[in-house]
């Protein structure tokens, strides 16, 4: 059975998942999935993976979010909001979301997922350490490059090539 | 733990056909990318539900690295879109058309 805490937490993630793609400006819909995320690394600790939540906190909701809404303020104001859609892609892409809600649903309540309960205790996050550290270490150093090339593959994307410097100065 | 494997299971469905919708029916390109980050969040959710049912550590150790790389993936993401922006003015995806190729 599930708990108030878990209760609350999923209709706070839930809820501000849809506000975050219903709501008409796309500042509040970036403060919405900022709160999703946030609700997300709610259910970490839930699953006793603390050093996950707070992982989660800093990247998401310190840097991805963060950059979403500097991003959203770059671009012209009346494209904030207006909002432009088709009505029948709309109800065919809510179909679409019940059909998947309830279809893999069923499918999961059906299995034998339900009789899965845990007492054992949790993994020491020390483990992770020695995960990261040890048998991961290549995979470490890959991922390392790889957000080093995104990093310069963004800059070098959004670089503009028509003002140089001397124009920068004045 | 009151809670079983499947309560957090559904929430991550939930959370995964919310982002589908997004990705479907949105024509603005940074919403289209909040149902991205939605999509990876339940895949994360899924991962670390797992592993503390299963119990092990190396759940965890993979979402750390997925969460990683969804960073990486936004920073490129908004770069292009500011690209794209900045070509055609407008953020409507519909609005892209030379990307057809």
């Amino acid at each position: 059975m599930v708990d108030a805490v878990f209760l609350a937490l999923s209709v706070l993630t839930i809820g501000s998942a849809i506000v975050a793609l219903e709501i008409r400006s796309l500042i509040y819909g970036s403060i919405a999935l900022m709160i999703t995320l946030s609700g997300v690394a709610g259910f970490f600790l839930l699953l006793d993976a603390p050093f996950v939540a707070m992982f989660q906190l800093s990247v998401y909701v310190g840097s991805v979010a963060v950059l979403i809404l500097f991003t959203v303020m770059l671009v012209r104001r009346e494209l904030i909001f207006n909002k432009i859609e088709d009505k029948r892609r709309r109800y065919a892409g809510i179909g679409l979301m019940l059909a998947l809600m309830l279809g893999i649903g069923m499918i999961i309540i059906g299995s034998g997922m339900k009789a899965m309960e845990t007492n054992s205790p949790s993994v020491d996050y020390k483990q992770i350490g020695q995960d990261f550290l040890m048998y991961y270490s290549p995979a470490l150093i890959v991922m390392a490059l790889v957000l080093a090339a995104s990093v310069v593959g963004a800059l070098t994307l959004a670089r503009r090539e028509d003002i140089t410097n001397d124009q920068r100065a004045d | 733990m009151t809670n079983g494997l499947i309560d957090f299971v559904l929430v991550s469905v939930a959370l995964l056909a919310i982002g589908i919708y997004g990705m479907a029916v949105k024509r603005n390109a940074i919403r289209m990318l909040f149902g991205v980050e939605m999509i990876i969040n339940s895949a994360n959710l899924n991962l670390v539900a797992f592993a503390r049912f299963i119990p092990n550590s190396q759940g965890q150790t993979l979402a750390l690295f997925s969460i990683a790389i969804a960073a990486a993936e936004v920073a490129v993401g908004l770069a292009l879109i500011i690209v794209a922006y900045r070509m055609y003015k407008n953020i409507d995806i519909e609005d892209f058309r030379s990307l057809k190729g």
